[in-house]
């Protein structure tokens, strides 16, 4: 039997519209604090009492409104943790936090040169031994060569084309090691071709749904927690032999996240093998 | 040919970033050259590739650089400046570098040095001493003085349309047009206006007596009263009717309240003119408790920087403008210090001028009824640029229900 899946969360004590770095944040609209709470719970339990998951938590802090976006602290290969160096200074306040909590629960962790933006596990995921990596909004090549480098991995990079879709977990969502959904809008044309040839099955969201950050789910065996009101791509998933967990986050697309955003992956593991490393997808 | 090397790593082949980088360099119209080409062995290796780029002209070097460094390019150092010294007073040596309005920086002794301002068509002096650079005009250059020539060691930074942030303002730059929805843009240039204002940044205003004349005073006042203005660049004209509608309650002899011509109103600004001479300028008329109303009343009392350049067809002028135009430019470049947003309403060569100082950063709103003035300063190189065609009373009034929602 495999262990329990980890991943790591921050309750949304403090989250909240406080600055415009995406185009779905707007001051204007604000983030309903009860509403926010209750459906971070309500992915937390999908999590736990669904798919058997454990979820670590760190603190909250004040004046860090996104930290609740745990995907975007860093990646975590084995017990190496490679810290985020955030674009926008209004997150860079979460670095030290998150930089705590790893080397308080044993990691290794490693930090890019500060001038080098990398935003995480938001733009940087694993199909199978290969970690497909976003940029242009948020993450720099560089920081993706960096980070190649560090773990060890095949790295490949892929360009963001659409501002609405920032990180490359909002419109990139792998299955299995075989298999993912995205949203082929995101993408330019040298990226499509990439995934074409990475991905053996490739699963195209609707642009409404890739809206509601359809792909911005947590896929944890075969079972996927996503937001609703995607009933294409649930549809799909269960073709291809998934069972989706919908779960309402409307909140948090306030801010430009949903349940992939909310939750950072504790236990990629590298496995050894004759063409070196080779990571298992929990 | 101007030309740079650059260097790209990592898995560039699977991820199709080195065809892409090369597709980059000659779509745009450069030539590249393919100095070594590493190809990792194993699927985990990197790969590594040295490549020249060059280009015909040093504008499409760096619009091509800036693209692939996007895709992970990295410069490697070349060689520092070249530098000659300046023949003359005013006069820079043959070949001399031009400066852009983006920031740039040069290699002096092995490091890069900013050089400041960000300000076009300047020449670049440097004090190898200091490690400063210089953009200096023509004015400003002494003979002996060690000016940068040709491109060797400049490195331009061009601001980019910064897809990394939700700017409504700059997504609203592109093309002027009438039929754009105003209340969209009016929005655009509020936001700015109040972001500029809680930034500590300032905001500039370069306006023209149409100001005056369309009975938009009233507004400009009120957005002055609120902080929102904290510099003002203009001419003569727009100080001296203003003072005329204080003191006549008229514009160029047209009553501002009834639209209608008044009798020997065209006698009015000249007798405006006279007073506020005779009192010493604008700031004694306020003082003194003559001036008690009206746009440059605002300024003094709140304290907004103003600076008003003359021409030649100037009545007066007032003793408050500058009539020694290398003066002018030299103050004007001094109070753009520290500006984040620039609003230019009906005057085309104030808000040239203006622009002409501004580092591309600045975002810029022109607003004027003539849509060939909106289009040739929005069209200044600058992404930050949004136009507005329309007339100024409406715009202002528009904008401070905005403003003041």
């Amino acid at each position: 039997m495999s262990p329990r899946p980890r991943v790591l969360m921050v309750p949304p004590t403090y989250y909240g519209i406080e600055y415009e770095i995406n185009p779905w944040m707007d001051r204007r609209q604000p983030a309903d604090t009860a509403a926010a709470q209750r459906q971070w719970d309500g992915l937390r339990s999908v999590l736990v009492d669904r798919l058997g998951a454990e979820v670590c938590l760190a603190e909250p802090q004040r004046g860090c409104p996104d930290m609740v976006f745990t995907a975007n602290a860093g990646i975590v290969l084995g017990d190496q943790a490679v810290l985020s160096r955030f674009r926008h200074a209004e997150r860079q306040g979460e670095e030290p936090h998150f930089a705590a909590w790893f080397a308080a629960h044993g990691y290794n962790v490693q930090r890019l040169p500060d001038e080098i933006a990398f935003e995480g596990e938001g733009d940087a995921l694993f199909v199978g031994d290969t970690l497909l990596a976003g940029y242009l909004y948020r993450s720099e090549v560089r920081g993706h060569q960096r980070v190649g480098e560090l773990l060890g991995v095949r790295t490949l990079s892929l360009e963001l084309t659409d501002p609405r879709f920032y990180h490359l977990d909002t419109c990139f969502c792998p299955l299995d090691g075989q298999t993912a959904a995205y949203f082929p809008g995101a993408f330019d044309e040298y990226a499509r071709r990439v995934l074409a040839a990475e991905v053996p099955l490739l699963v195209a969201v609707v642009e409404e749904e890739a809206v509601r950050f359809a792909c911005n789910a947590v896929v944890l065996g075969r079972h996927v927690a996503l937001n609703t009101g995607c009933p294409n791509l649930e549809a799909d998933l269960r073709t291809l032999g998934f069972t989706p967990h919908a779960t309402p986050l409307d909140e948090f697309l306030k801010a430009g996240g949903s349940a992939k955003c909310l939750t950072l992956h504790l236990d990629r593991q590298l496995v050894r093998c004759l063409d070196g490393g080779v990571p298992e997808v929990p | 040919m101007p030309g740079e090397i650059v260097e790209l790593r990592g898995h560039i082949v699977d991820s199709l970033l080195l065809p892409k980088v090369l597709d980059e360099i000659t779509g745009r119209g450069g030539v590249f050259e393919l100095e070594e080409l590493r190809i990792g062995r194993r699927r985990t290796d990197p790969s590594h590739a040295r490549i020249r780029v060059e280009a015909d002209d040093p504008d499409l070097l760096e619009e091509i650089l800036t693209r692939i460094q996007e895709h992970g390019a990295e410069l490697v150092d070349t060689e520092d400046v070249h530098l000659a010294p300046a023949p003359g007073d005013g006069v820079f040596p043959d070949r001399f570098y031009v400066t852009s309005n983006h920031p740039c920086s040069v290699r002096v002794a092995g490091r890069y040095i900013p050089v400041s301002p960000v300000r076009m068509d300047c020449a670049v002096v440097v004090d190898a001493g200091a490690s400063t650079a210089r953009a200096v005009r023509f004015a400003g250059v002494r003979q002996g003085d060690p000016v940068v020539v040709g491109h060797r060691g400049v490195r331009v930074r061009p601001v980019q349309r910064d897809v990394r942030r939700a700017d409504h303002f700059e997504f609203m730059a592109s093309e002027t047009s009438a039929e754009k929805p105003k209340g969209v843009v009016i929005r655009a240039i509020a936001a700015a206006m109040r972001e500029t204002r809680d930034a500590g940044q300032k905001v500039l205003l370069v306006a023209g007596p149409a100001v005056v004349h369309t009975g938009a005073v009233p507004h400009v006042v009120r957005l002055i009263e609120a902080g929102y203005v904290q510099v003002l660049f203009s001419g003569n004209a727009l100080a001296v009717h203003d003072v005329e509608r204080a003191w006549y309650g008229t514009s160029l002899g047209i009553d501002v309240e009834h639209g209608r011509p008044v009798e020997a109103g065209h006698q009015h600004h000249l007798h405006a003119i006279n007073r506020v001479r005779a009192l010493g300028g604008i700031h004694a008329a306020v003082e003194t408790g003559a001036l008690t109303t009206g746009l440059m009343h605002a300024c003094v009392r709140r304290n907004v920087e103003f600076l008003l350049a003359g021409s030649v067809r100037d009545d007066g002028p007032l003793p408050d403008v500058i009539v020694d135009m290398v003066h002018a430019q030299r103050e004007m470049g001094l109070r753009v210090e520290g500006v984040g947003f620039a609003l230019m309403v009906a005057t085309m060569l104030h808000s040239i001028a203006a622009g002409n100082l501004l580092p591309a950063s600045c975002r810029i709103a022109c607003v004027d009824i003539n849509p060939a003035v909106v289009t040739k300063l929005a069209d200044r190189g600058s992404f930050h640029a949004i136009g507005l065609v329309t007339d100024v009373e409406p715009f202002f009034h528009e904008l401070l229900t905005v403003l003041e929602a």
